[in-house]
């Protein structure tokens, strides 16, 4: 694993962020602040960690991913189109009527989409399940379940976390995009979440804490995920809403905004992208 | 009707699991810590590695039993009505539903025979939220004879389906012979008749057939039909009710808003419109009793059928 090369990585997920803000920008609408927050544990998932094949992606034994916060499902649908899911330039048709590129991911519609989300919660109780189901067929597949800290004050989360717990599903991961902000503001002003760790802790689940825009720590806890016994594993990554684009960066307002055409040409500068 | 044999349609659930689990191996069967009274337990008893009880969660217990459907199962998970179809109403809709997962809500203790247990506890809503949600197939059985035969139906095709079933003994009403001609989105006619169509669901199929005997001592002749799928709707049978006998009586332990009483009327008016009277929960809520004062009370029996009959023919 030291031979990894973290540089192509973020080069990858600037690629991302790149398309992840002219999708949004030509749609006129989405959510880029929770989509780029998310990129490079995307990027870590798809270019590294995860066991999966574009050319088949319903193979037998693979490695699933269920995006529970599905407003970030730009930065989704980006990260598939690099890994080679699809052309790149289809989903510039987001949120478009008659489009596949849905608002919010729907899996009939799009490859490598394991799970229809959008209504927070849901995605990581049904991520539990798909473990449960690995558990009893023997699959070799491991589970992932991405959730907004937002979204931790849904009460089915904390459901779902018992149960996983419980049935000691050690392979299942959670990852908690921690990016401390939602649509009204601050999480710690709205309804505190934290300490995340101390929670998930008591809820029998095996924690890891990293910064969620450093590839070696993202990727050292996803490893270590794999080789945890009996226990679930949540990762606490730390993170900062519209990572990348400086404007953007830590502003509740980015929640769900599409950037004007001034906005757009400065984010495309700062990233580096085509305009 | 006194010496016919009863049998709650839960009673029926329970032998179905065991039997089916032994034919199918995908099968798994879920519950949130109400597997004695929804009768998976006998399932959780023969096959404990294929049952997972999620405790006192039923969101969970939905969002799960959708994780595990994608995996290649075919889930029957059940709590009571009330907490399936209704606190977890958001849940089946956006993860089961728009999904079309491989998930049967297999509900008991439907509707006001719950009895004792009171108001918080007596669904009326169940088959109206269900039956909106797209792609959603709705059941309601009659009989144990018939769940059985329903429940085998809705395992055999891939999708969501709303299986409503009841706490209480109800009689016997099919024959096996009957029951293997039963199809979903079929109704069953129990009995002809010429002058009313009593269309009926559930426990009040049994009444319906008690009241078309009473009615036709008072030369009244009523068609009986058993509506054992809510949706897709037997529109065919409905229309046919309309032109032949002029008038409808709609009878459901459940709310007369948004249940089979709407959807028989929603099928008449668009396309054979005649009178309909409706019998079921007149927009209220319930209360502690025994299952049988409390159908008389709220006006659910055979001679409230009977009366919604002698309206609708003035």
């Amino acid at each position: 694993m030291s031979n990894r090369n973290y540089d192509e990585l973020k080069e990858t997920a600037r690629k991302i962020r790149v398309d992840v803000i002219r999708a949004i920008h030509e749609a006129g609408s989405g959510h880029p602040g929770g989509s780029l927050s998310a990129t490079d544990i995307l990027t870590a998932l798809y270019f590294d960690t995860m066991n999966i094949n574009p050319e088949n992606p319903k193979m037998e034994g693979r490695d699933k991913f269920v995006l529970s916060k599905g407003h970030a499902v730009p930065a989704l649908y980006a990260t598939l189109a690099e890994r080679g899911f699809y052309d790149v330039e289809e989903m510039m048709t987001l949120r478009k009527i008659g489009s596949h590129f849905q608002g919010h991911p729907n899996m009939h519609k799009v490859p490598g989409l394991e799970m229809s989300t959008g209504s927070l919660g849901q995605g990581f109780s049904v991520a539990v399940g798909m473990a449960t189901a690995g558990k009893m067929d023997g699959n070799p597949g491991r589970v992932y379940a991405l959730c907004g800290d937002g979204e931790l004050q849904e009460g089915i989360i904390w459901e779902a976390a018992l149960s996983a717990a419980h049935r000691n599903l050690d392979n299942l991961v959670l990852i908690v995009d921690w990016n401390g902000l939602q649509i009204d503001g601050k999480v710690d002003d709205v309804k505190k979440v934290t300490p995340l760790s101390g929670k998930f802790q008591t809820f029998g689940w095996h924690v890891i804490n990293v910064d969620g825009h450093s590839f070696p720590e993202i990727l050292a806890a996803l490893d270590e995920a794999k080789t945890v016994k009996g226990q679930p594993t949540a990762i606490i990554a730390k993170t900062h809403k519209g990572h990348g684009v400086s404007f953007m960066e830590d502003q509740a307002g980015w929640h769900g905004k599409a950037p004007n055409d001034e906005q757009f040409r400065q984010a495309m500068e700062e990233l580096g992208g085509v305009q | 009707m006194a010496d016919v044999k009863k049998i709650a349609t839960r009673e029926a659930y329970g032998e179905f699991l065991v039997e089916e689990g032994a034919k199918r191996p995908n099968l798994v069967v879920m519950d949130a810590d109400l597997s004695g009274s929804t009768k998976t337990k006998n399932f959780a008893k023969a096959y404990p590695e294929r049952f997972v009880n999620c405790g006192i969660s039923e969101q969970d217990l939905y969002a799960e039993a959708t994780g595990i459907a994608l995996s290649g199962h075919v889930v029957c998970a059940s709590t009571f009505a009330m907490f399936a179809a209704g606190r977890a109403y958001e849940i089946i809709r956006n993860s089961i539903g728009y999904t079309g997962a491989n998930v049967k809500i297999c509900a008991t203790h439907a509707g006001i025979t719950v009895g004792e247990d009171g108001a918080s506890h007596q669904t009326f809503e169940d088959l109206s939220l269900m039956r909106e949600i797209p792609g959603m197939t709705v059941l309601c059985p009659a009989d144990a004879v018939s769940a059985r035969k329903l429940l085998e139906a809705a395992v055999d095709f891939d999708g969501p389906a709303y299986i409503r079933l009841g706490r209480s003994g109800v009689p016997v009403l099919y024959s096996d012979e009957q029951a293997e001609k039963i199809q979903i989105g079929k109704a069953t006619q129990l009995r002809e008749g010429s002058d009313v169509t009593v269309i009926a669901t559930g426990i009040l199929v049994a009444d319906a057939m008690a009241a078309a005997e009473t009615l036709a001592e008072e030369g009244i002749s009523a068609r009986v039909l058993d509506m054992h799928t809510i949706k897709p709707i037997d529109a065919e049978a409905i229309i046919k009710a309309a032109q032949e006998t002029g008038a409808i009586v709609t009878a459901e332990e459940h709310s007369v808003i948004g249940g089979l009483g709407s959807a028989v009327a929603e099928v008449v008016v668009q396309n054979a419109p005649c009178r309909i009277e409706m019998v079921g929960q007149k927009d209220t809520f319930g209360e502690s009793g025994k299952p049988a004062e409390l159908l008389e009370k709220y006006g659910m029996t055979a001679s409230d059928i009977v009366d919604a009959v002698k309206k609708v023919l003035k």
